[in-house]
């Protein structure tokens, strides 16, 4: 099993354990792999970070985990455990009741998450009240604090408002607000600062990094944005085309990055230490179509180091070098000298061989 | 082409100059909507933009980037100030039907939202082009395969409906549609916030390359300093409705002045885990005023670490640090500001 590393060494037991999870869609007979043979854990406190192109599955391996597939999507590979229990043999009510409480997502599509025709104040007290057997009045004061700790001002007359009358950031930590009101034991959180500017991002970020620190909350962490994964998490999970492609603890992975899409997405960020007027070097073309998978590593027909074996099978998951917890999946590894060797410089324009 | 509308712009010659530009809006409530108040989305905004060159726009949410780059095209209901297009008054150029929209043309952020569902692109295209007169009807289907091939679409797309496109080819069409007029000022508001960064740096790229070889002037609004960084030449920082600082864009990022722009800089989140770890941070508590009621003083003063009493009474005004580069704030030359404002951005400027 492929599980990712985690930076801590004591061995306590993972919150969640996911093991070569598939996903699909479709008909038995013509199913359509959108997430396929991914594995990871996370244990009390930590962090992972899962990262990668629009559509490259981040999403639905959340969504498998927490039961939330629609349509015809199911798991047809692979279990996600929750505390040791595996979630696919919960009832719907045990389901429901590990969603309020002990699994909190903050959804992508957050602002359609809230209620347009409910006050704030109430939709945020009703799990308080059903969940946790508060009282009206204890809720109310609980929504306050919850509230003033995601840093809306003003929080008391703030109940009292509709969806429409908040700013989109606003909304955007009403959400976080919400979802660690249970004191869940893992927080996922899919682009949760997407919506946000600079600012309130890194108040976001903060506030998310303290729960974690003083809850011993566990976070999955999914965005597209590198530079807020570096900040936050202690692994990080690259996927392409419904895969993980490279996973490895934070430092490591920035520092060495080995497989060809993590340095091509790193080379194409408009960092704030590269030389301004360095051009961009964007990622030729578009990741597979997941109608039409590619044989072979799903990447090759983007990727400046492939070779005609790289089409022969799908490369497995594996340390180049054991006991690393770097994981790649390339049959290439185009920087296996510059990892052997010490540090390869990966951040500022990607070393070619 | 006319070789006349497109010709590429000379030193010195003028470019967009916003002086003074105010917006308000009107806040009604109640079951009769009455008007209770107004807000100052846009409260005397001044900056110029060269011809052929980008003026990045930046700050917080709500702080009236939009607004802004909407009434430079005549778009939002200006109360004050005024534009000036290359030479003419914005008013001179409203006046002659159809010339503001053949010179200055607007890319949103969700291109999605702003391309009929039902058309094919090709569609969408040709009729830009019959609106506008620019073509008759056999030379449009022409012209529309050079709009494609100028933004590095297929021509095959040209028969695509928008659900059809990805993310950034959606947004290659938005971009190819406010081409067609062949614009000289173009507002590009949040265009690639909503795109992955790979597709992100293909937009940039193809939008650098465009001023490049049409001589094209740019006001690039974004919350992305790493991207605003990439395609401007000089930054505006915006903040409830004013300008806080503007300056070259090497200056801005080395040695910025105002709080607000160092609050700004050391809340992007760098890829790089021992620099994030390592930087320290001007830590401010975003609290931006209500548009509808200002505190007198300073606009930044509630999440200004520095704010003093002088701070809540008097407006500080815009005014010169460097050739070329103004704040406003009155205590940025107190050295312990400057102090501290030097550690907050250790790592982040070049
Ligand atoms: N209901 C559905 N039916 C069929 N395919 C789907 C469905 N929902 C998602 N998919 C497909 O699953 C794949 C993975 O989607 P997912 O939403 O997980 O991507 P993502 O990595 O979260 O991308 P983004 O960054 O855009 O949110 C995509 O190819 C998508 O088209
Ligand atoms: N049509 C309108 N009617 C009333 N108020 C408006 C209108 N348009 C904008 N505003 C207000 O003007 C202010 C500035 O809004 P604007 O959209 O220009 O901000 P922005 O800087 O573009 O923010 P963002 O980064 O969130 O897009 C806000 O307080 C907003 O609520
Ligand atoms: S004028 Fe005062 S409140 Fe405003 S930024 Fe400067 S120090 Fe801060
Ligand atoms: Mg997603
Ligand atoms: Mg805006």
């Amino acid at each position: 099993m492929n599980a990712i590393p985690t930076r801590r060494s004591e061995p306590s037991r993972p919150v969640l354990e996911v093991e070569n999870l598939r996903v699909s869609y479709g008909s038995a007979q013509r199913p359509i792999h959108v997430v396929n043979d991914v594995s990871f854990s996370v244990r009390p406190g930590e962090a992972l970070g899962i990262v990668g192109e629009s559509g490259c599955g981040k999403s639905q391996t959340m969504l498998a985990v927490l039961r939330l597939l629609s349509g015809s999507g199911r798991i047809t590979a692979g279990r996600a455990r929750f505390e040791g229990q595996d979630l696919a043999a919960l009832s719907a009510r045990q389901m429901r009741r590990i969603r309020g409480h002990g699994l909190a997502l903050i959804s992508q599509d957050a602002l359609s998450a809230l209620n347009p025709s409910m006050r704030i104040g109430a939709q945020m007290a009703e799990p308080l009240v059903r969940y946790d057997g508060m009282s009206r009045g204890d809720a109310r004061k609980r929504c306050i604090e919850l509230l003033e700790m995601v840093g809306i001002p003003g929080a008391a007359t703030r109940l009292a408002a509709y969806p429409h009358e908040l700013s989109g950031g606003m909304r955007q930590r009403v959400l976080i607000a919400m979802a660690i009101s249970g004191n869940p034991k893992l927080l996922i959180a899919d682009e949760p600062t997407t919506a946000l500017d600079v600012t309130i991002q890194a108040q976001i970020l903060r506030l998310i990094d303290r729960l974690r620190r003083e809850l011993g909350m566990a976070l999955v962490l999914i965005t597209h944005d590198l530079g807020v994964v570096a900040g936050v998490s202690d692994t990080i999970a690259v996927m392409y085309a419904g895969r993980v492609v490279e996973t490895a603890e934070t430092d490591r992975l920035f520092e060495t990055p080995r497989h060809p899409y993590t340095r091509a997405l790193l080379d194409s960020i408009p960092k704030l230490d590269a030389p301004a007027d360095r051009r961009l070097q964007p990622i030729a073309g578009l990741p597979p179509d997941p109608l039409r998978p590619l044989s072979g590593c799903p990447f090759h027909p983007r990727c400046s180091h492939a070779e005609p074996r790289c089409t022969d099978g799908l490369p497995a998951l594996e340390a180049k070098e054991p006991g690393s917890g770097h994981l790649i999946r390339c049959v290439i590894d185009p920087w296996r000298a510059a990892a052997a060797g010490g540090r390869t410089s990966g951040l500022t324009g990607a070393s070619r061989p | 082409m006319t070789t006349t509308r497109n010709a590429m712009p000379q030193a010195g010659d003028e470019g967009i100059v916003v002086d003074g530009l105010k917006v308000q809006f009107p806040i009604r409530s109640g079951v009769f909507r009455r008007q209770t108040g107004i807000v100052r989305a846009v409260d005397g905004v001044s900056f110029d933009i060269p011809a052929g060159t980008t003026v990045g726009l930046v700050g917080e949410s709500g702080s009236g980037k939009t607004t802004t780059g909407r009434a430079l095209l005549g778009l939002a209901p200006v109360s004050g100030g005024g534009v000036r297009i290359f030479g003419e008054s914005q008013a001179e150029l409203a006046a002659r039907p159809g010339a503001l929209p053949r010179t200055c043309q607007l890319v949103f952020q969700d291109p999605f939202a702003s391309l009929n569902p039902r058309m094919t692109v090709g569609a969408a295209l040709s009729e830009v082009l019959a609106v506008h007169g620019l073509a008759g009807r056999e030379e449009r289907a022409r012209r529309v395969q050079t709009l494609l091939d100028g933004v590095g679409l297929r021509p095959e797309m040209a028969d695509r409906h928008p659900v059809e496109l990805s993310g950034g080819q959606r947004q290659r069409v938005a971009i190819a549609r406010a081409l067609a007029v062949e614009p000289r000022f173009i507002v590009l508001d949040e265009v690639v916030s909503a795109l992955d960064v790979s597709i992100q740096g293909q937009i940039l790229n193809l939008l650098i390359d465009l001023q490049r070889e049409r001589g094209l002037t740019y006001l690039f609004i974004t919350h992305d300093l790493g991207v605003v960084r990439y395609v401007s030449q000089r930054i505006v920082v915006m903040y409830g409705g004013k300008v806080m600082e503007t300056a070259p864009r090497d200056r801005l990022f080395s040695v910025p002045h105002h709080p607000y722009t160092h609050a700004l800089l050391s809340a992007v989140p760098l890829p790089d885990p021992k620099a994030e770890r390592a930087r320290a941070r001007l830590d401010v508590r975003s609290e931006p005023p209500d548009p509808a009621a200002p505190p007198p003083g300073c606009r930044f003063q509630r999440s200004c670490p520095f704010a003093t009493d002088l701070c809540r009474s008097e407006e500080p005004p815009l005014r010169p640090v460097a050739a070329d580069h103004l704040a406003a704030c009155h205590h940025m030359e107190r050295p312990e500001v400057r102090q501290a404002l030097t550690t907050a951005t250790q790592g982040v400027s070049a």
